[in-house]
């Protein structure tokens, strides 16, 4: 979708509580900006509701809030993000997405030019997803109650008939696979963060994953489970897998890819890649038989290109998720308590 | 996971490990002392203590800034910021250290006050820069290895004519404090703590060089070896401070030639000197008054001192009265040897300053090491 950006809010060119107000200032921000950018053929019926054809198999449903700062970064946006954040939780369940909503909070005041921006960078997204944007809600809030832009969206899916992916088919013995190189969206972040420079441009890796999953489903549609790491990081998700489903999980180090710039970016901070964000990884169990024909197919698609297998699941009482260390030491990998903050010496 | 290949090969490692299971003699045991929370945090992080026989054992020494702030100082922070509404300026770690009554720096921002986080002491500089009309007070704190950075900025501020830029100055002296650890009570009568040889410092020494070790190698008859922060720096310390054992040395051995010489770092030594002075006496957690262990901001430079600048009241501040830091820090006790940890004291909600950084020994064990222990228990009393 290539749109132009639109003349809109020239006169003052920022968000103002008329634009909440219901009147024709609301109307025209919504027909100006989101239909004009997000247009499709659900969306562009102009109801409350979107209407949409039942099909058969499971649905799934997932929601969820973005709230982030910066709101622009190398790699994405808080736009191109709320797609596929939720597009992704969709994903994860096996399910084909069949369409997204939308909701806005906008704090007075803010640019509407950034807003169309990330308005038009949503579109984007949804359009490379090949997944519309079928209805959506815009509320203005008074300037300090509020963080520029908050976006919440909701996906809505379909997991075909066979597909049963679910924790709790993680066993002992399954092997564990990564789709490519943790930590980039984190560092990306942090990387624009007031104060803080790298030298190298370390780029998020925010991306829709539905085609890779399809992909993967069609190889071996007995894939036991799939998470993406996202907050928390790769340690969080197998922590959350191995406490979820009773089981231990033995990694190895070396086999993990880390990007040199983003190792480099977290040794400096004193961060460790395995609690850092990611928002275009996933992480996969399925049985040893199917673990290397899966993982070519992983690494034939544009997103998997760097996929590895990363460990295997074990039947350790205690649910640690432990890693054979670079130097053939062994350690526990824990959850991240709070933030993760950077090390003083 | 691949960032400094060289000093992370595993088959290295497995030499290393090789050649101190066949040079430490069965019959005793060797405990030594890592200063630093850096060395403490690559013994974790890189299962160190796993490639270890069961008779190397390293104890925890107070060498993390954040651990052996006092609470005093901590609660002096919070009430410079709150009532005389600065802006509080300070590294990532020390927001959550908590104060009298649990009252951490954190709490005090979600109560109001302006603390930021900063990454250096010129962004604390740039926020002073960019609000004219506040005072902003940078909390220092660290070793040696963050002493040149803030007389830095204080040289910079004075060049500036910042006149609402002061430092809350809390800088400490490794030398002194590993001293005061051998000089100890517990370490020199009742020989609670046995150590046999020290890893020091390897970024403070790349400052002060590895000389100001060898007076108490040779005064307390301990080997100290100067080891780099990777994983392999440390176990061929660990190496090199079984064989000076063996032999019955104690000499200062610099593994970290690549950084650290005899000498240190001339022109930061310097800088250093000229911006700040030694503290007759200052306090420090788990260790008490130590005497010449810190330094104050000169006189010359009394403008850019907080404690000149701000008044702060005559108060009583109190640690967790079942925390046992002190004697952690000493090496008297290990983590698990604390009644809170674990189950009151987590790194979510941390009674002591050991559970804070990720140099703390309390928080190392806490995330690498306690389900391991735990695990590993039953299989040892087996082999027993
Ligand atoms: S576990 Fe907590 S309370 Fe106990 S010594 Fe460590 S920091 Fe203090």
């Amino acid at each position: 979708m290539n749109v132009a950006p639109s003349d809109l809010g020239r006169r003052t060119g920022t968000v103002d509580m008329v634009h909440g107000g219901g009147g024709r200032a609301m109307t025209e921000l919504i027909r100006d900006l989101f239909q004009r950018h997000l247009s499709n053929p659900i969306l562009d019926q102009g109801h409350d509701a979107a209407l949409l054809e039942a099909s058969s198999g499971r649905l799934v449903v997932s929601t969820d809030g973005h709230v982030i700062s910066p709101l622009f970064f190398p790699g994405g946006d808080i736009g191109s993000l709320s797609v596929h954040g939720t597009l992704n939780d969709v994903a994860m369940a096996g399910a084909r997405p069949l369409c997204l909503t939308a909701g806005f909070i906008l704090e007075e005041g803010f640019p509407l030019a950034d807003l169309e921006r990330i308005v038009m960078s949503m579109a984007a997204a949804a359009s490379e997803a090949g997944v519309p944007v079928a209805t959506g809600d815009t509320k203005v809030v008074e300037k300090g109650k509020g963080d520029g832009v908050f976006i919440t969206t909701t996906g809505l899916g379909v997991v075909p008939d066979g597909v049963e992916i679910s924790v709790t088919r993680a066993k002992p013995g399954q092997a564990i696979l990564l789709s490519g190189s943790i930590g980039d969206h984190g560092v990306a972040i942090l990387s624009k963060r007031e104060n803080l420079e790298f030298e190298t441009e370390i780029v998020s890796d925010s991306n829709a994953l539905h085609t890779l999953v399809a992909d993967m489903i069609e190889a071996v549609p007995d894939i036991a489970v799939l998470r993406d790491p996202t907050r928390g990081g790769l340690a969080a998700t197998l922590n959350e897998l191995a406490r979820a489903a009773g089981v231990g999980m033995h990694l190895d180090e070396s086999a993990i890819p880390v990007k040199g710039d983003v190792a480099a970016a977290c040794e400096l901070l004193g961060l460790d890649p395995l609690h850092v964000a990611n928002e275009g990884k996933l992480v996969c169990l399925c049985e040893q038989a199917d673990a290397d024909r899966l993982l070519s197919v992983m690494r034939a698609h544009p997103l998997g290109r760097d996929a590895a297998i990363i460990g295997r699941v074990t039947d350790d009482e205690a649910r640690l998720v432990e890693m054979e260390t670079e130097i053939g030491g062994l350690r526990v990998v824990d959850w991240l308590s709070g933030e993760q903050l950077p090390r003083i010496c | 996971m691949k960032y400094a290949d060289e000093f992370r090969d595993r088959d290295l490692a497995k030499s290393i490990a090789l050649g101190i299971r066949q040079e430490a003699h069965p019959g005793r045991t060797y405990n030594l002392m890592e200063f630093c929370g850096g060395h403490t945090h690559a013994i974790f992080r890189y299962g160190v203590k796993d490639l270890m026989p069961e008779n190397v054992r390293f104890v925890h020494g107070p060498g993390c800034p954040v651990c052996v702030l006092p609470v005093r100082r901590l609660d002096d922070a919070v009430e410079i910021a709150e009532r005389h509404g600065v802006i509080l300026c300070t590294y990532g770690d020390m927001m959550r250290v908590p104060g009298t009554k649990q009252r951490s720096l954190i709490r005090a921002k979600a109560d109001g006050a302006d603390i930021r986080m900063v990454y250096s002491t010129m962004d604390a500089l740039k926020i002073a820069r960019d609000n004219p009309g506040r005072q902003v007070v940078f909390f220092a704190i660290g070793f040696e290895t963050t002493t040149p950075p803030t007389a830095v900025a204080i040289k910079q501020a004075r060049k500036e004519g910042l006149s609402n830029f002061s430092v809350f100055c809390n800088h400490v002296l490794t030398p002194s404090a590993i001293g005061h650890i051998l000089a100890s009570p517990e370490v020199r009568d009742l020989g609670t703590v046995r150590i046999d040889g020290f890893l020091g410092p390897s970024h403070v020494s790349s400052v002060i060089g590895s000389e100001p070790y060898e007076f108490f190698a040779e005064e307390f008859g301990k080997p100290v070896v100067i080891a780099g922060f990777e994983p392999l720096d440390v176990m061929q310390s660990t190496l090199m401070l079984i064989r000076q054992i063996n032999e019955g040395r104690h000499h200062v051995e610099n593994e970290y030639t690549r950084v650290v010489t005899r000498e240190g770092n001339l022109k930061a030594q310097d800088l250093v000197s000229k911006v700040f002075e030694l503290r007759q006496s200052f306090e420090w957690r788990g260790l008490g008054k130590v005497p010449y262990s810190a330094l104050k901001i000169r006189k010359d430079f009394a403008e850019f001192d907080a404690e000149k600048r701000f008044e702060v009241s005559e108060k009583v501040s109190r640690e967790v009265k079942s925390c046992e830091c002190p004697a952690i820090l000493r090496g008297v006790k290990k983590p698990t040897d604390c009644k809170l940890f674990g189950t009151v004291c987590t790194p979510d909600n941390p009674m002591g300053s050991c559970m804070v950084s990720s140099e703390g020994a309390c928080a190392a064990y806490w995330t690498y090491g306690r389900y391991r222990d735990k695990a590993r228990s039953p299989r040892r009393e087996v082999a027993a």
